[in-house]
């Protein structure tokens, strides 16, 4: 994967992850361009596309747009799987997660991202795990101070 | 600094001492300082604590306009400024946090760069999370500022608690740089070999990151690879996988090292699929699905090119292709890997046949990102296994009607593979319904397909030429400016369907004169047909009546059309001049030719003047240059395969349609000459080269001038650059034909007959000794003037000859004056010069035609 956007019906990003090394500047034009892309397909159209010359997975839940950049390689259906593993590990930890939720608390959307993909590739299968240590992580942040390596 | 200041200030007060100053100070002036102190310290005191993330947001959230939202950040943007500036630790995680939330809105964040460092730094928990992911997002690696992380991620992998461990791991496998993996990709190895899972797992993916960065580290995680494959635990498996499939890609002799796990990867599938329910893995009935498609990737990579992998893994693949639930997305997902994998390694031919059944059932499955994937697949695959993609056909043809463009693009393209010369008429059918009906971002394309299908299955002429009505009558607009030539050469070359060609395109031109390439092609066929259409010589059809009045109405409205660009405007202009040898009425002709010689459009008025020419001066070269249009050979064709082979890219390849055919056969003349020459060891004069942009006016004039393979003087000579032979050239440009630098080469006389004589003065070009440039000079005893006169010539093959314009065509009596003309030959086997000449003049009203040989060339002019 080479980055994964989340976005609202009004091209608003609510999250933004990079595995790919580009400028600000480049990021701004591509998120911009994807998003007005994606926000112009219709309901009925497939999830895949061509941009440029980077295949696009995305999916709509609710009010939000999950896009993906894949490499040529990559199983476009299995990507779709993985969109839905991460809203479901959301809905889990948020409980019922809505969009405000993503927006009020970006910061852990994105902890949760890096507790379940790493390097663009998912590191971990199993919903449980993630959310257990991610369970901990959060418990670790009342400590007040970890002990010296 | 401040409270310490002011503690310590207190303190002395206090205790009567002072160290203020080195003298002692009186206590009232110290108390009445202190006194200041505290003014001073409650008017300007520490800021109030930094507002919390939560409630900048809500803050934010609260603006109406981009403006007033603007004005927020910017005033937050401050206030967080100065709190870096005081580097205040307790706040700036919660200032680092605002500050990235900001940057996600688009706002500039670049000064919270170092502090991401702090925090980083920082013996908390929460600071470093926010710190990472801040320089995650913030840092890239095209800045020097990330190197300074390096040290601090290297103590972090280092740490007790695992989830800092893993946070530096993460960070180091999302965005490390070539520096930072090359420092660090030792710590990374020591982690892989980890009993610790939550280790190990990100350790495999940062290690592919590492791998991606540095290529020539790879060997160095090689032994760590060793047992990877037996752990029990998914995530451990799943990115040993992927780290498996990284190297094996990248290395070849990695591949051969990896081949031996293929028992190993075969039985851990084969678990998966066989095991029972297991609820941690479970996604609707299937377990880990990512995990069993990321074997199934790692298994196409190891048994591509090798039988032996190939056969072992045979039985799995067909049993997770006939076992696998397709109701669901995830199970298709995994078919979808399967087939990929059954399609790219060495398979027996069942199998394949399997898989090319999976993708035909996926066709006619009803979510669309199935069809899509198939037709992508299919795509790929129509090359090898053609036969089995065909009988799919008519499922894939149904796709043109699908409503998504990516899906119809897919079809459309597919749909091309498959046309042969079996289907072609059936198929043609869908596909120019489909060419009336898509969007116009699919009309070049299909049109072009359309053409190249046509072309190579046509099952008769006829049906060929109405193909292309039908093209260029619905997606006339639409049509790749190349087709142009192309489609004209088509015509050309079906010499039986001229009259009904030019009948069609003429009726398509009265009903719409807007689409420029078939106006284009329609005013060509008319100057080259115009006679069959008034004749009304049309067998395939009811021949219409039409006038040449009609047509010339035609054609003069397309000159005076807003609607015509200015190319199409030269058509039909050399269209009308054309007719002026294939119609009567040549005055019209004339009026319009000479109308247009003061037209503002500077092609147009060359044109014009250059016809005007013809009509006047060179009246009597007008019939030979507007003669009809030899068959043109084509050069190399692609048929519609050959686009294919791009492989599901979303455009097909266009084939090189810019090269115009050589004019090979040479016009009659030129054969007249031939024949005499004795065959094959002579041929005529240089073939000017078509430029390859027929398209344009410019190649419209050497259309007609090319058709003479024998440069008979061809007066004026075009202003448009005709593409010599680039040797001949190297004398042209820079040196003066006359060369002063002449070796005294006797001149001779090639011809002396009934009063024409005819002598040859020799010079070398001097840059390229192979060149000899000869004058010739002809004269006339006799009485009566020499009109129309033409000479020609022809050398043998190993020579090659050009002939520039000739002073006139009229070689006056009694030796009054001379016509000349200057000759270049160039002789690079230095053989000795030998050439025919070819003679035409009108003398006192008879026309008049010789043919001689020339032999006694002077040995100092080819030597």
């Amino acid at each position: 994967m080479q980055f994964m956007l989340l976005f609202s019906r009004q091209g608003k990003l609510r999250l933004q992850k990079w595995y790919v090394p580009l400028s600000d500047k480049e990021r701004k034009k591509i998120s911009r361009d994807l998003v007005q892309t994606i926000l112009a397909r219709k309901p009925k159209m497939c999830s895949f596309l061509e941009w440029r010359d980077l295949k696009i997975v995305y999916k709509r839940y609710a009010s939000l747009y999950f896009c993906c950049a894949v490499e040529d390689q990559d199983n476009e259906l299995i990507t779709l799987e993985i969109i839905h593993r991460y809203v479901e590990l959301l809905d889990k930890y948020f409980g019922s997660v809505c969009e405000l939720d993503i927006i009020f608390n970006f910061e852990k959307a994105y902890f949760i991202l890096d507790e379940f993909l790493l390097g663009g590739e998912a590191q971990e299968t199993s919903k449980k795990n993630v959310l257990k240590a991610i369970e901990q992580a959060d418990l670790l942040q009342e400590v007040r101070l970890l002990t010296d390596p | 600094m401040c409270s310490c200041y002011y503690s310590s200030v207190w303190l002395h007060v206090n205790t009567g001492e002072c160290n203020l100053a080195s003298k002692h100070v009186p206590l009232q002036y110290l108390i009445t300082l202190h006194w200041f102190e505290t003014l001073f310290l409650c008017v300007f005191q520490r800021m109030p604590a930094p507002i919390r993330l939560r409630e900048l947001i809500r803050t934010i959230r609260t603006a109406r306009t981009q403006a007033e939202e603007r004005e927020m950040i910017q005033k937050e943007c401050a206030a967080i400024r100065s709190s870096f500036r005081e580097e205040d630790n307790t706040y700036r995680c919660r200032n680092v946090a605002k500050l990235l939330y900001m940057h996600m809105l688009g706002y500039p964040a670049h000064f919270g760069q170092l502090e991401c460092l702090k925090l980083i730094a920082s013996q908390k928990f929460t600071d470093k999370r926010i710190g990472y992911l801040g320089a995650m997002l913030l840092l890239d690696e095209r800045q020097d500022v990330h190197l300074l992380m390096t040290n601090c991620i290297k103590n972090d992998l280092n740490h007790s608690t695992q989830y800092v461990q893993g946070l530096a791991l993460c960070t180091l496998g999302c965005m490390g740089s070539s520096e930072m993996c090359r420092d660090l990709a030792g710590e990374v190895e020591k982690l892989l070999k980890t009993s610790n899972s939550y280790l190990r797992k990100k350790a495999a993916l940062c290690a592919v990151h590492v791998i991606r960065k540095v290529p020539e580290l790879m060997e160095m995680f090689l032994p760590a690879t060793k047992n990877l494959l037996s752990e029990k635990n998914h995530g451990v498996l799943h990115t040993s996988v992927v780290l498996l499939t990284e190297m094996c890609e990248r290395s070849p002799d990695m591949l051969l090292h990896f081949r031996k796990l293929v028992p190993q990867l075969v039985r851990i599938l084969k678990n998966l699929i066989m095991s029972g329910y297991s609820p941690e893995h479970d996604v609707s009935g299937i377990s880990d699905p990512f995990l069993q498609v990321r074997i199934l990737r790692l298994l196409r990579i190891l048994g591509r090119s090798d039988d032996d992998s190939s056969e072992a893994m045979n039985d799995i693949l067909a049993q997770v292709a006939t076992n696998t639930e397709t109701s669901k997305n995830v199970g298709n997902a995994i078919l979808y890997e399967t087939v990929l994998t059954i399609m790219d390694i060495k398979s027996e031919s069942g199998l394949r046949v399997l898989a090319i059944n999976i993708l035909g059932r996926f066709l006619l499955n009803n979510d669309k990102n199935i069809r899509y994937v198939a037709l992508t697949s299919l795509l790929k695959t129509v090359q090898t296994d053609h036969n089995a993609v065909q009988r799919h056909r008519s499922t894939i043809v149904d796709c043109l009607k699908d409503l998504d463009v990516s899906i119809k693009r897919r079809a459309m393209e597919l749909s091309f593979a498959l046309v042969n010369g079996n289907n072609i008429r059936g198929m043609m059918k869908e596909l120019l319904y489909f060419l009336d009906s898509c969007d116009p971002e699919f009309k070049a394309d299909c049109a072009s397909g359309v053409f190249l299908a046509a072309e190579k299955y046509a099952p008769s002429k006829r049906w060929h030429i109405d193909t292309i009505m039908r093209v260029l009558t619905t997606a006339g607009s639409y049509v790749r400016d190349d087709s142009v030539p192309n489609l004209i050469q088509l015509i050309t070359n079906s010499v039986e369907m001229h009259a009904y060609t030019v009948q069609r395109l003429y009726k398509a031109l009265l009903d719409d004169i807007s689409q420029q390439p078939l106006v284009q092609v329609s005013s060509w066929c008319i100057g080259e047909y115009g006679d069959l259409l008034v004749s009304g010589q049309c067998e395939e059809e009811e021949p219409i009546q039409v006038t040449e009045d009609e047509v010339l109405d035609v054609l003069e409205g397309l000159l005076v059309s807003n609607l015509s660009t200015p190319v199409t405007r030269g058509y039909s202009l050399t269209a009308i001049m054309k007719l002026s040898t294939r119609f009567s009425s040549v005055n019209r002709i004339k009026k319009v030719v000479s109308i247009y010689s003061s037209s503002i459009d500077v092609e147009l008025q060359q044109r014009a003047v250059e016809y005007n020419a013809l009509f006047k001066k060179y009246d009597h070269m007008r019939p030979a240059l507007l003669e009809r249009m030899p068959i043109m050979e084509k050069t190399a064709s692609n048929g519609p395969t050959e686009i294919m082979q791009t492989n599901g890219e979303t455009e097909p390849s266009v084939p090189d349609t810019k090269h115009l055919p050589l004019v090979t056969q040479p016009a009659n003349q030129a054969n007249d000459l031939l024949d005499l020459l004795g065959g094959n060891d002579v041929v005529p004069v240089i073939q000017t080269t078509l430029p390859t942009k027929p398209a344009s006016a410019g190649g419209e004039l050497l259309d007609l001038l090319g058709d003479l393979s024998l440069s008979g003087g061809l007066a004026p000579a075009p202003s448009v650059p005709v593409s010599q032979p680039p040797f001949l050239l190297d004398g042209l440009s820079s040196q003066p034909l006359f060369n002063d630098t002449s070796a005294a080469i006797p001149p001779m006389t090639a011809y002396s007959k009934n009063g024409l004589k005819i002598e040859f003065t020799f010079e070398r070009a001097n840059p390229n000794p192979n060149i000899a440039v000869i004058t010739i000079h002809a004269t006339n005893t006799t009485e009566a003037d020499m009109t129309e006169f033409v000479f020609q010539a022809a050398v043998p093959k190993t020579f090659q000859l050009q002939l520039l314009s000739p002073s006139s065509n009229i070689v006056p009596a009694l030796n009054q004056g001379s016509v000349t003309q200057v000759i270049r030959v160039l002789n690079p086997q230095k053989q000795q010069l030998r050439m025919r000449v070819k003679l035409t003049y009108t003398h006192k009203g008879s026309p008049v035609q010789d043919l001689a040989e020339v032999n006694n060339f002077p040995p100092q002019s080819w030597q």
